[in-house]
């Protein structure tokens, strides 16, 4: 009987082993993407080394030649950054605009999700959901005119109405103290549609017979929601919130720069993040090093708090974690 | 038939009393008016004279109605066109570049038994972790790829998504059985014909849904020519209407007889031509997406399992 079994696992094992055409064929198929990979995701992962170096380009040779003839400046590129007094700004921007985004991308979505799967009528609530979908599906460059529109100072909708109210008007783009509240209202109002559809569409997968189990007992839909529909969303709930937890370090770049119509000047302290920042130093020509140290920091923070947000979620709940 | 209409008294029972309905439409018909506003808006100032735009601001209903701006728009139809094409171009064929490595990808990865799929498995993960971020991004595409100023720089960054990577590989492993597989390979076909005649046509929804959402990403896309185009021939409409936005000017090269380009300069509307060229992005948007938004929704349902 052993003896079989060890047999049989020798087979396994050489079948395993061996090479065949098949795999042959099936690496081929995926060679074009694994380049793409390669060349698009892996290649910028080293060029983070430019962070350590004083990265200077040789007109006419290619990134290794660049690359190997510029000086290695440790954490140089970091100390200036980190001197310069921009990263506090930056750091407090980007995560608690995140913290913010991250709790409201949850809190009103499903609740609009949970609202909208109890309307009466099916067509209408058809109808929301179309209509709440569309800002997901434009550039914030054409939500920046939007939003123009109505902040504009001399001939914005919203200084329209406070003329005509006899109240004064309003500079909002030189307003710093505003842009808080206009950025979180931007971001909600052109994500809250689109995640509502998501998660009504777990809502809409929940099994119907546990609440007509629950009426049978006498629950009242307050009841339903909170230990029905709540705790079905959960692993849904989860898997965005680690997403986005993930996520932390970066920022939705076209908010803050459309938007604000730049990030700089009197909105900068309310507006710039990790990732104006950047953009605004490569469209100025900052050195190259420097910047790249706030990716660099960019990228290795986010690694950790996604790892960290894993392993906090798989300590709670084995099956919801990602990894 | 009893039973049916059992059933049915339960789930009227239990649906929320009259009041709370009506309150509940109340508050979503707000909200979705809220997210179709804005559009009717720039569209209504598009439309809007320069004068009385000059005069009152922006209105909702405008004072004094004008296809002065679309009329302009026409006068440039070389700009406009030439960055229509290359939205269209780029959409096209980006989208069509990116279903096929994203599916031949999620095919190989759906594969059982093969020998590679831990390897190509972390291929696909590691990228959604960690990354090399926008600077050594900008400087390997310009400095080591050559993509400054070309076309391609558009198009093939967007390309693959580990995402859809993974929604496919998911659709793959749930939907393709394996018995197929097999007895084709038994009759002698390539993966590549396995892939191509076989799994392909059968694979429609997650096809749809992959390039639905490479498609909208392409068109929307204005950063990758903000970084990479400075030629003004490459520009798409969205980078058009971004660098309008600081120069209005460099749209107006066509004065009609008997203008010296600085009269035409100062006499176009430009207000009203800023916001037609965002109804003129918007508007393809706006009549597609309506019919394609249950593919959005199966996608992102389909991405939600594990993969």
């Amino acid at each position: 009987m052993v003896k079989v079994k060890n047999d049989n696992n020798l087979q396994k094992k050489k079948v395993k082993s061996r090479w065949k055409h098949d795999d042959t064929e099936l690496t081929l198929l995926a060679l074009p993407t694994t380049i793409w990979y390669i060349l698009f995701s892996f290649l910028p992962m080293f060029g983070i080394v430019i962070a350590f170096k004083n990265f200077k380009i040789f007109p006419g040779h290619n990134f290794i030649y660049n690359l190997f003839h510029s000086d290695w400046y440790g954490w140089k590129n970091f100390q200036f950054l980190i001197k310069s007094n921009d990263l506090v700004i930056l750091l407090r921007n980007t995560l608690g605009y995140n913290i913010v985004f991250i709790i409201l991308g949850i809190v009103i979505p499903v609740t609009l999700a949970i609202m909208i799967s109890l309307l009466h009528s099916k067509g209408k609530s058809k109808v929301y959901q179309t209509m709440m979908f569309f800002p997901h599906f434009m550039s914030w460059v054409v939500v920046s005119y939007f939003v123009f529109a109505f902040l504009s100072m001399d001939k914005g909708i919203i200084n329209g109405v406070l003329r005509s109210m006899g109240e004064e008007t309003v500079q909002w783009y030189m307003q710093p103290k505003y842009w808080p509240f206009i950025l979180t209202f931007m971001q909600v109002w052109k994500t809250a549609g689109y995640s509502m559809v998501v998660y009504l569409a777990s809502i809409t997968g929940i099994d119907q017979t546990l609440y007509e189990a629950a009426v049978i007992d006498g629950a009242t839909k307050w009841q339903q929601v909170k230990y029905i529909t709540l705790p079905s969303l959960k692993m849904i709930v989860v898997m965005m919130f680690i997403l986005n937890v993930g996520r932390i370090f970066y920022s939705d770049f076209g908010l803050f720069y459309q938007t604000t119509r730049g990030a700089t000047g009197l909105l900068y302290n309310v507006s710039s993040t990790v990732d104006t920042y950047v953009y605004n130093a490569l469209q100025k020509s900052t050195p190259v090093g420097m910047t790249a140290a706030a990716t660099f920091f960019q990228s290795v923070a986010c690694c950790i708090t996604i790892l960290i947000a894993n392993w906090i979620v798989k300590k709670i709940d084995r099956e919801s974690a990602i990894i | 038939m009893k039973k049916v209409s059992n059933e049915e008294t339960v789930s009227k029972l239990n649906r929320i009393r009259k009041s709370t309905d009506v309150l509940f439409n109340i508050i979503f018909a707000i909200l979705a008016l809220c997210c179709i506003i804005p559009v009717v808006f720039v569209f209504m100032i598009s439309i809007t004279s320069e004068a009385s735009l000059a005069k009152y601001g922006y209105q909702l209903i405008p004072r004094e109605f004008s296809l002065a701006s679309y009329r302009f728009l026409w006068g440039e139809k070389d700009v406009i066109f030439g960055a229509l094409g290359v939205s269209v171009f780029v959409t096209l064929v980006g989208t069509a570049i990116g279903v096929i490595l994203t599916t031949t990808m999620g095919y190989v990865l759906s594969r059982p038994g093969y020998k590679l799929n831990g390897f190509l498995t972390w291929l696909v993960f590691i990228p959604m972790i960690f990354n090399g971020g926008m600077i050594a991004s900008y400087v390997i595409n310009t400095n080591l790829l050559g993509l400054k100023d070309s076309v391609w720089a558009l198009i093939l960054p967007l390309a693959v998504s580990s995402f859809n990577v993974i929604i496919s590989k998911t659709f793959f492993r749930t939907t393709i059985p394996d018995s197929i597989v097999e007895s084709a390979k038994i009759d002698g076909a390539s993966q590549l014909s396995i892939f191509s005649r076989i799994v392909l046509p059968i694979s429609k929804p997650v096809i749809a849904t992959i390039g639905l959402f490479l498609c909208f990403g392409y068109w929307n896309d204005w950063f990758q020519s903000s970084l990479y185009i400075s030629n003004s021939k490459l520009y798409s409409l969205q980078a058009l209407l971004n660098n309008i936005q600081k120069n209005i000017e460099f749209l107006a090269n066509n004065p009609a007889a008997g203008l010296t380009l600085q009269q035409y300069r100062n006499s176009m509307p430009a207000e009203g031509a800023r916001m037609a060229i965002a109804i003129v992005i918007v508007v393809p948007i706006a009549c597609a997406y309506p019919f394609f938004q249950k593919y959005f929704i199966s996608g992102l349902t389909v991405g939600a399992i594990k993969g």
